[in-house]
């Protein structure tokens, strides 16, 4: 049957199974390849989107669990303020190494700065540690955190 | 990896640049497939371009496109290789395009390897000097070119930034106006180098120019690739090795909404679909039987024993110096032990995948590879056609560390794409990646040393047993029963060893395919190795810096990063209770890399590695940026395997199947990296894989100092360290 769901801002349409996971429908329906698949099983963040500002898994979300919630995928994360500044500060600290896993990271560290504007250490454990980078690039993951957040501080 | 020895003739980078550079006239306009920065772009060339050689093209509107005969998998070669031609070229680095290189083994063959793949950690030590000479020999040839429009001597102009400038006029002209007329100059035959001094852009902190689109989602990895029509698929190969398919019931999976095929091969089954999401679906419904074969009872506890017997048989000498028997018999005391590393998947974040177009009288390829070459000559045998019919499009890369060095995923996807009309995506589940990866090999180490009164070694011999890799990729490197891979670490140490005797004895393990993993050799030797040094060390009742110090006084360079290590981590100063720091040395890859871990033992026997301390000594640093993050990814990548790296086997199945059971370091379980680099004029050596050789035998030691257990298998087991 067909769902319509509200993806950064526009309403997309799909005709797949109900439990099919919405990391499906992104890359291979609506070819939104910015969100990766790495487990299938919510065992390593690659897939991180963002439901109505919440970090979530989305190889395990069904299509038919959406409804009208406001899906926000990392194509559209840098129109977000938090999201701007989380960008730039992974490219200050040249994060990225195969950068596959990067999406998912910028995505679970943009819900964390946004509800929580100065995190600490423990904080941004709790935060990302459901997102796995095997290039281990966890130092830096850290620094751009914490980078992004006393850009915050600037602004104000 | 390690081939330079096997092909030293082909590293003769003289020879290699003028086979670059005649080559180059034939490449034509078709080279420049790939990505353009921000790297989506498909980029076309015209006829009119100034391309001096098979990396280099300018446009006459002054556009940079370079060639990359090296993969980017996440270790910076997309930025240090166009150093080092920017460098020469003197072109803005952030102007420049870059192109993924096709299959092509005469243009882009890494001369290290002798084959065209990125991998042993030697891309800049390939490129260090054909590709500098490759900008080198382009800027000549436009100075050349602007020189006579001016009519005046080439040496009083001199190339910046793009322009190349008459110095008494102050006339310049951009590359663009130049091209025309530098494309129809011959080749300069001596091109000088810029010696250090005059760098401007090596050794420094160069931003990634691969970046950008890595934090917005629009780099294109091959599992990204849509050609028009694509279908997905997923598949189930045998849960044993070497077992077939017996049947197939694939009534539900055929009503599954959104599956269109089900494809059968000998040893596999395939769903293909409109989404991954369908095709798996489909694979769960299926009912497979399998014929298990041969393999059905295999436990890794029979690979294990079948290992230890080996190491008691003699194998070929792959080290030999002075009299190690003799002067083993004549010790005052002896150590002996046996050592275990197991399999390992390589966990690649991007799980294997290939697209494939099947066409009757055409292939067309679309994936990740370090190993662009070897894809299209084994995809070819699979499609049953010539290899020039065989298309293969390269992007970046989800994470190499030697797992997209072999091409069975690409073959396995042409084996369902002769079955499938139009193109089709094959992705593996991460389960399937997992269960059916080719993995690190298990190696089992027999060594012993004999000490003198003062607890100096004055024998040492080992005996190992394990797979060769290379023996399978590189047979021609495989020379009397060894290879320059597997014996790595194990054969060149850094220390004074005066009878030294090292054998190998080549085992296969039954139906397991073993490949190269981030270090390969060196992360099996350097573990033995410096564990061992250090029970030495222990037995002599010294510490463990103090006691390889007093063993490099013929080793400078490695006394240096020993010392620096141990200075930077504070080497001696009083840690809390449960607490031990370990140190190990190594000298692989061509880089020398002094790595101290402090670790905490908790009462469960749970270990937790807190900082560690990296000292290098790596040569000439082309992108001190770059080191340093490999370094860090290095030993993250070493953390994990010390901790939880371990594929089993039971029923002759792999036991580990998701990031669950196979686990992966987490960001709250990792460790401060600081990186400390010796400065050096040394020609660079390799960084992308020595972080992770080092930090296992690092983390051992650790555990020793705090809690006085010799570890002699990996991972580590808390059971054996409970309070």
């Amino acid at each position: 049957m067909g769902f319509t769901i509200n993806i950064n801002g526009t309403p997309r349409s799909v005709d797949v199974d109900g439990d099919t996971p919405l990391l499906w429908v992104l890359r291979d329906v609506l070819g939104m390849t910015g969100t990766k698949f790495g487990c299938g099983q919510a065992l390593c963040g690659a897939c991180t989107v963002h439901l109505d500002g919440s970090a979530i898994r989305s190889c395990i979300t069904s299509i038919d669990s959406i409804g009208d919630s406001r899906v926000t995928t990392i194509e559209a994360i840098g129109a977000t303020s938090a999201g701007e500044r989380i960008q730039k500060a992974w490219l200050d600290r040249e994060v990225a190494q195969c950068g596959y896993c990067q999406s998912g990271q910028i995505m679970s560290a943009t819900a964390l700065l946004t509800d929580n504007p100065h995190p600490t250490d423990a904080n941004i454990d709790d935060a990302m540690s459901g997102n796995i980078c095997r290039c281990g690039t966890y130092v830096r993951i850290r620094e751009a955190i914490k980078l992004a957040a006393q850009a915050r501080v600037k602004e104000g | 990896m390690i081939f330079d020895r096997t092909t030293s003739r082909s590293s003769d980078t003289s020879l290699s640049r003028r086979g670059f550079l005649v080559s180059a006239a034939m490449t034509g306009g078709s080279l420049v497939i790939g990505l353009t920065l921000p790297l989506d772009q498909v980029s076309a060339v015209g006829a009119e371009d100034f391309a001096p050689n098979a990396f280099i093209r300018i446009g006459q509107d002054g556009e940079v496109v370079l060639t990359m005969p090296y993969v980017e998998m996440g270790q910076g070669t997309y930025t240090s290789i166009p150093m080092l031609i920017a460098e020469e070229l003197e072109v803005d680095l952030k102007r420049v395009r870059l192109a993924h290189a096709p299959p092509n083994e005469k243009l882009y063959v890494n001369p290290l390897l002798g084959v065209q793949a990125t991998g042993n950690s030697n891309a800049i030590r390939g490129a260090w000097k054909p590709l500098r000479e490759a900008g080198a020999a382009a800027r000549l040839m436009l100075i050349e070119a602007a020189a006579r429009q001016w009519g005046v001597e080439a040496r009083s102009c001199h190339a910046e930034a793009g322009e190349v400038i008459h110095g008494p006029s102050g006339r310049r002209l951009s590359y663009g106006e130049l091209v025309a007329d530098a494309a129809r100059l011959p080749l300069p035959t001596n091109v000088v180098l810029k010696s250090p001094a005059e760098f401007k852009l090596i050794g420094t902190p160069a931003k990634r120019l691969d970046a950008s689109g890595k934090v917005n989602g629009s780099v294109v990895y091959g599992i990204d690739a849509r050609p028009a029509g694509v279908k997905i698929a997923t598949l189930a190969q045998s849960p044993v090795f070497g077992g077939r398919v017996k049947s197939v019931d694939d009534g539900a999976a055929k009503l599954v909404k959104g599956v269109r095929q089900i494809v059968r091969l000998d040893d596999a089954v395939a769903v293909v679909a409109d989404h991954m999401g369908a095709a798996k679906k489909g694979l769960e419904a299926l009912k497979i039987e399998w014929d298990e074969g041969a393999n059905a009872a295999l436990a890794s506890e029979d690979v294990a024993r079948e290992l230890e017997q080996a190491t008691l048989r003699a194998g070929p000498v792959a080290q030999n110096i002075g009299d190690a028997g003799q002067a083993m018999a004549n010790a005052v005391t002896r150590i002996a032990a046996n050592y275990h590393v197991p399999f390992l998947a390589h966990a690649t974040m991007e799980p294997m995948n290939c697209t494939v177009h099947f066409r009757d009288d055409e292939c067309e390829i679309w994936l990740g590879t370090q190993a662009i070459a070897r894809v299209r000559a084994m995809a070819a045998t699979a499609a049953g056609l010539p290899i020039e019919k065989v298309i293969v499009h390269n992007h970046l890369i989800g994470g190499g560390f030697g797992r997209r060095l072999e091409a069975d995923g690409a073959v396995r996807a042409v084996q369902i794409a002769r079955q499938v009309d139009g193109p089709v995506k094959v992705v593996w589940t991460r389960e399937e990646d997992i269960q059916h990866d080719m993995y690190r090999p298990y190696w089992v180490d027999r060594i012993e040393a004999g000490l003198d009164r003062d607890g100096r070694p004055v024998a040492w011999t080992n005996r190992f047993a394990g797979s060769s890799v290379i023996a399978r990729y590189l047979p021609p490197a495989f020379n009397n029963g060894l290879d320059p891979d597997t014996t790595e670490g194990a054969i060149d140490l850094v220390y004074a060893l005066p009878n030294f005797h090292v054998e190998y004895v080549r085992v296969e393990p039954p139906g397991i395919q073993t490949a190269f993993w981030r270090s390969v050799g060196p992360s099996h030797n350097v573990f033995v190795t410096e564990s061992f040094i250090d029970e030495l060390a222990d037995a002599a009742k010294q510490d463990p810096v103090a006691y390889r110090r007093a063993l490099l006084h013929h080793n400078p360079r490695a006394k240096v990063v020993l010392d620096l290590a141990a200075e930077k981590a504070g080497w001696g100063a009083p840690l809390p209770k449960g607490w031990g720091r370990g140190i190990a040395l190594q000298n692989a890859f061509g880089s020398l890399l002094a790595q101290v871990a402090e670790v905490e033992i908790a009462k469960d026997g749970s270990v937790r590695v807190h900082r560690v301390v990296c000292a290098m000594d790596c040569g000439i640093v082309v992108n001190p940026d770059t080191v340093q993050a490999q370094l860090q990814s290095g030993v993250m990548f070493g953390v994990t395997a010390a901790l939880y790296g371990e594929i089993t086997l039971k029923n002759g199945r792999v036991q580990q199947a998701n990031f669950d059971s196979y686990q992966v370091l987490r960001i709250n379980e990792a460790p401060a990296v600081e990186v400390h680099l010796v400065k050096s004029v040394e020609p660079p050596g390799g960084m992308g894989e020595a972080g992770t050789s080092g930090i296992v035998p690092a983390i051992a030691n650790a555990v020793f100092a705090a809690t006085g257990k010799r570890l002699r298998k990996m991972p580590i087991d808390p059971n054996a360290l409970k309070a």
